[in-house]
């Protein structure tokens, strides 16, 4: 059931928008905040709110492939498998995790719930290769064994922290919340950059170097 | 060569995400204040700034294209949808720096007579979107956004819209039917957005990189930036460096550096390997080889050694990696963001996936990279967008290149490299 604060929240980011259709990808980020899916009930609220049939509605949400169709674990783990990450060992981290946690299908989820697996395109983290997000946090520069002992402590609820991002991942539905647009006020947790991000700048320093 | 960090100097610096760290916008309150919008964009011409999304379109003609006292509404989008594989360089600066796009967007609405702008935000980067949100708060708190901003009278709103997965929203147009509540698709152009963008009204489309150089010209002036890069090219840029590669990461340089110049930098390629093949600008962009590495890195440059400088996305792979695997992964990329619209690309891609298949399992022969070299031909020029055009690049120039290790694969009936040979953690062992 959608709750009543998913309909006004809904309604809320109509009104940021100059006509009301913009606040669709929006609005099925926040379905998904409550339901942890895009569930049939959501694109029915999408669909009424925004004057549409569900079939438009539905149109939109299958384009998308962060839209998902059936429920996720509340964490949900993307290994890159785009070719720089591949090559650099995503493919053997991959490979690894469906082994470890008995996932066999794009999007799949262990028995208990908590984990789901997809093998994500190029997410803009290439110097940090491999990278795996978790509810997209970053995690960079992993190994098979570092990321099978970042699965286990999801599953066994240890918290855990991202490499570049919060001090702690939150579930998949609270990241969906930011998504849709309400922020949670975690934004000066965690550094500026990463070690890749200031190679240039440290060399820059040393040798003086200034624009 | 010299680095010269502009958009990267605060990276290491304490909090440079808030306002405190980052400082006062005194770029945009020298803008605002003090010059008029059309001085403003031909500032900007002036400068010589290429767009950093990919095209390398002059920005300020661009923005002079907005029709005037034409009683629409005019609109800014900030294209941060970065998705385009091996470009890494406007999340990072989002992450650390998200202030600057903030005053780029303010000085570049106020230009085009504009009130209203949007950051369109791939939303596979939960951290970067809250940066984001909360740097508009906080711009908003101390009156940098809102309403009558540093009393000029000048209004701006800015909304951070987060994107759900899908590469082809990076394409300006299919950017803005997914802004507008729509699948992702490219749309006819003519009309340009410049004349009909979002909702029909005028609107400027510009990448992340591109409007956080805007402070720095207003701020320190078009003779100082054009102190850097060349004549077609002037400026910094972001280079992003990934691989194989000893120090891969952001190295923010002069437009026209080379290669080897770059790699220099960053400690040369990973211990013990060469240098076999590299994308200049993202996987779009032709692969090019030891061949190239004294070719400068902009938009000549790299047009003369038969590529595209792209986004700048320098993917690295060294003698331990397969050519052909790496293409095979990155044509099932564009097969899988292919939107569908056009026949060449949809098909096309799906096709060139089977044929890559085959030939990386060694069950081929001549006559497919024949076909698969046909199949290029009636997608690129053929496609109603880029994304076909770039979805050929990887087989024509790795077959250009290395058309023999094709011919491995299928002579040893299988591919001849050892895929653990490439990782990161192939020295140190961890691969059980
Ligand atoms: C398939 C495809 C994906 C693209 N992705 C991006 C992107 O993620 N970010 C971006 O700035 N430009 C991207 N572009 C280029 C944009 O269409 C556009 O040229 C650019 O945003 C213009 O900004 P600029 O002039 O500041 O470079 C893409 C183009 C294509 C064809
Ligand atoms: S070239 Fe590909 S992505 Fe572009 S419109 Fe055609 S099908 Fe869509
Ligand atoms: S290829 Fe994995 S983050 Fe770019």
């Amino acid at each position: 059931m959608l709750s009543d604060e998913t309909r006004e929240r809904a309604k809320e980011l109509i009104a940021r928008y100059p006509k009301p259709r913009s606040a669709l990808l929006p609005m099925l980020h926040l379905v998904q905040s409550d339901e942890g899916y895009v569930s049939p009930e959501g694109i029915a609220l999408c669909a009424e709110l925004l004057g549409l049939t569900k079939a438009e509605v539905s149109a939109v949400s299958t384009f998308y492939t962060m839209y998902k169709r059936k429920p996720v674990g509340d964490y949900h783990v993307g290994v890159c498998t785009n070719t720089l990450c591949a090559v650099m060992g995503g493919d053997a981290i991959y490979d690894a995790l469906k082994e470890h946690t008995g996932i066999t299908s794009q999007n799949g989820v262990t028995e208990d719930g908590k984990v789901s697996l997809e093998h994500i395109e190029c997410n803009a983290a290439c110097d940090f290769a491999p990278v795996v997000m978790v509810n997209w946090e970053f995690f960079d520069n992993q190994t098979p064994t570092s990321a099978k002992s970042l699965v286990d402590a999801l599953q066994s609820g240890q918290p855990v922290k991202p490499s570049r991002g919060a001090d702690s991942v939150c579930t998949w539905k609270e990241a969906e919340r930011v998504l849709a647009g309400f922020y949670d006020g975690r934004a000066d947790e965690g550094g500026a950059a990463g070690p890749a991000s200031l190679e240039g700048l440290k060399l820059a320093n040393e040798r003086g170097d200034k624009a | 060569m010299k680095l010269t960090p502009v958009l990267s100097a605060n990276w290491g610096d304490d909090k440079p995400w808030t306002l405190d760290g980052y400082g006062e916008y005194d770029a945009a309150k020298k803008a605002l204040t003090t010059l008029d919008p059309d001085s403003i964009i031909s500032m900007v011409k002036d400068s010589g700034l290429r767009g950093r999304g990919g095209a390398g379109f002059p920005t300020g003609s661009k923005w002079g294209f907005i029709p005037q006292g034409d009683g629409k509404p005019h609109y800014l989008v900030v294209n941060a949808d970065e998705s385009e594989p091996g470009t890494c360089k406007d999340m990072p600066l989002l992450l650390a720096n998200p202030h600057v796009l903030l005053e780029g967007i303010v000085i570049t609405c106020f230009a085009i007579r504009s009130n209203q702008a949007f950051v369109y935000i791939r939303g596979e980067v939960l951290h970067i979107v809250r940066r984001l949100q909360a740097a508009v708060a906080e711009a908003y708190d101390k009156g940098l956004l809102g309403k009558d901003i540093f009393g000029t009278g000048f209004d701006l709103d800015v909304v951070i819209h987060a994107g759900a997965g899908a590469y082809i929203c990076g394409e300006e147009t299919a950017l803005l039917d997914s802004l507008e509540g729509y699948r992702g698709q490219p749309r006819l152009r003519p009309p340009f957005p410049a004349v009909a963008g979002l909702y029909a009204s005028p609107t400027v489309i510009n990448n992340v990189e591109s409007i956080a150089s805007v402070p720095a010209i207003i701020d320190r002036g078009v003779d100082w930036f054009k102190t850097m890069g060349s004549e077609k090219s002037p400026g910094f840029t972001l280079y992003s460096l990934s691989g194989h590669v000893t120090r891969p990461g952001q190295y923010e340089a002069p437009l026209g550096v080379t290669l080897r110049e770059l790699l220099e930098l960053a400690g040369g390629v990973r211990e013990g390997h060469e240098l076999k093949f590299w994308t200049p600008g993202g996987s779009s962009t032709p692969i090019l080889t030891a061949e190239h590495l004294d070719s400068p890195l902009d938009y000549e440059g790299m047009t003369a050694a038969g590529s595209m400088l792209g986004t700048k996305a320098l993917q690295i792979f060294d003698d331990t990696t397969c050519v052909v695997r790496a293409v095979l992964r990155w044509t099932e990329f564009y097969a899988h963001e292919s939107c569908g619209k056009c026949t060449p690309c949809r098909e096309g891609t799906y096709w060139m996936v089977q044929i890559l298949e085959r030939l990386e399992a060694g069950n081929a022969d001549e006559s497919d990279i024949d076909t698969l070299l046909d199949a290029c031909e009636n997608i690129m020029g053929r496609s109603f967008c880029a994304l076909g055009d770039g979805a050929t690049s990887p087989i024509t120039s790795s077959v250009q290149y290395f058309r023999d290790e094709y011919v491995a694969h299928w002579e040893r009936g299988g591919c001849p490299f050892d895929p653990a040979a490439s990782t990161l953690f192939a020295a140190a062992g961890a691969m059980s």
